[in-house]
């Protein structure tokens, strides 16, 4: 069991309110994941400049004097904003990957959580609540979030383990439920180049839809194909720059309601999840159908 | 009326309180407000009091009814209604997955649609849905009657053993031994009786009837691939 919670705003008025109400509706998650929780949130556009969001497990040693020193091996400024165990590091968007390739030299520690314009992941081992305010959520504004609560069933409980999982720079996937081909399909993506970090089923879910969008289908083609391609049970709400979606297995076990109003799109794996949100009494709500992708977009 | 406000009074004692109803009560109208989205709301109950909630349920709503009558004025999640002996339940809005599993006896009324597997493993309970049902209902039912007034989904009635299903709409697939069948004057009769009591406006010779064929009753090599 895991709870998924996810807001894609539609009013720009809602946008400093984002983070709040994400954490009401994460901590309202909780007993469907009390060992660990995450979150993907989308905030403003870094003028052309690109985040790298990353965790260490001594964040005062690793992240000391970070931004300087990784200016300095890769050639450009780099501003940084600490959160406990995360760090966002910023700089111009082509420079993301020779920062990835510095950091395993400067940091060996330090684990990439998301790459991408807009998106910057948290996630730690934990109570829903204490992770909300670790690294106060409640406090972050942007257009679109996502976020999970995990009662940990496929590996064990890390903050690797924990969702969101980076699907590709400003991509993201929270999953509810557990993938059984997740082993041979983890060797058959190494023989296509995409290499997964954990033993984790999800973080192969994560990785197939970025190798099929690296084949060159679009977000929703890729969903649509792990429909074939995936063994097992499945909710799935994935997050991309500009973009909210939601999947569910042809068996479809695994609970979700939606609800949409002309402020928002919400989901949760359960209503009570979206008690709070504003205008609920009169917002459309339902349960997204088996095997069937939907998508929205700014 | 009594009114219980959960969020003031806590779900073991909301549940307390209308259990320890006995037949004779007088306090036969409670209504539950701030219900937002509780697990487990108004389960257990034994006497004929009429329970309104306001807005919609989580997993298990009126699960176990005997006797009272519930009206969920919201949609219901999971499980709503689940092994219901006797008595009735109303939802005004949508029911997940599993509306009615397992159902003994009692009608369960559903006014819009219900998803994934309604009505699975019924045994007795009557339930009347009046939009569509999702995919492997009826699956395994053994009595009763399933009525619904929209569409089902795939594999409708698979593996059924002596329940009865109606649908009006379309059925997008049968499940493993079950089949369409003649509808005759008494299946008429019990639909109209259901539609009546469910307060539904539809003609029962709109419907159509489906049962089991029977043949998965008893092992037989011949239907090793039916399995």
């Amino acid at each position: 069991m895991c709870g998924i919670v996810g807001l894609f705003l539609k009013d720009k008025a809602l946008e400093p309110q984002l983070g709040a109400l994400l954490t009401d509706m994460l901590i309202t998650m909780t007993d469907r994941g009390p060992d660990s929780a995450g979150i993907a949130i989308y905030g403003t556009d870094a003028d052309g400049n690109s985040k790298l969001t990353v965790q260490s497990p001594n964040p005062d040693a690793d992240f000391k004097g970070l931004a300087a020193e990784l200016g300095k091996a890769i050639g450009t400024k780099v501003a940084q904003r600490d959160k406990d165990t995360h760090t966002v590091l910023e700089m111009p968007a082509e420079k993301i990957a020779e920062a990835r390739e510095a950091l395993k030299t400067l940091r060996p520690d330090t684990r990439v959580m998301s790459t991408g314009d807009t998106m910057e992941i948290y996630k730690e081992v934990g109570l829903p609540k204490d992770v909300a305010s670790r690294f106060d959520v409640a406090k972050m504004s942007g257009t679109h979030g996502i976020g999970h609560t995990r009662m940990a069933t496929e590996s064990a409980v890390t903050t690797m383990g924990a969702h969101p999982f980076s699907t590709g720079s400003d991509q993201c996937l929270v999953h509810n439920g557990s993938l059984s081909n997740h082993n041979s399909l983890r060797r058959q993506l190494a023989r296509e180049g995409i290499l997964t970090e954990t033993m984790n089923d999800t973080e192969v879910g994560a990785a197939y839809l970025t190798w099929k969008m690296r084949e060159g289908a679009t977000l929703g083609e890729a969903l649509e194909s792990s429909l074939d391609d995936l063994d097992g049970f499945f909710t799935f709400v994935v997050g991309t720059k500009d973009g909210f979606g939601v999947v569910r297995d042809p068996i479809a076990c695994k609970p979700a309601v939606m609800a949409e109003t002309d402020q928002y799109v919400a989901f949760g794996s359960e209503y009570r999840a979206l008690v709070n949100l504003p205008g609920i009494e009169t917002a459309r709500v339902w349960e997204p159908e088996p095997a069937t992708v939907y998508f929205w977009n700014h | 009326m009594q009114t219980i406000d959960l969020e003031a009074t806590g779900l073991r004692d909301l549940n307390a309180t209308l259990q320890a109803q006995s037949a004779d009560t007088n306090q036969t109208a409670w209504e539950i407000v701030n219900a937002k989205g509780s697990h487990a709301l108004a389960v257990g109950l034994d006497a004929p009091i009429d329970v309104t909630v306001k807005g919609s349920t989580g997993y298990y709503c009126g699960g176990m009814n005997k006797q009272a009558t519930i009206r969920i004025h919201g949609s219901a999640g999971p499980g709503v209604a689940e092994n219901m002996m006797s008595g009735t339940v109303i939802i005004e809005g949508d029911a997940s997955q599993y509306a009615g599993a397992t159902g003994h006896g009692g009608l369960l009324v559903i006014k819009g649609n219900a998803s994934s597997r309604c009505g699975i493993s019924m045994k007795g309970i009557d339930i009347v849905v009046q939009g569509n049902i999702g995919h492997m209902s009826a699956f395994m039912a053994q009595s009763g009657n399933l009525v619904v007034c929209g569409n089902a989904g795939d594999a409708l009635g698979d593996s059924l053993y002596e329940a009865r299903l109606f649908v009006r709409g379309t059925v997008k697939s049968l499940g493993a031994d079950c089949i369409e069948k003649e509808m005759r004057p008494e299946h008429l009769e019990i639909l109209r009786d259901l539609l009546d009591r469910a307060g539904i406006d539809a003609k029962p010779e709109e419907f159509k009837r489906y049962g089991s064929a029977r043949k998965l009753y008893n092992f037989d090599v011949d239907n090793a691939s039916a399995y």
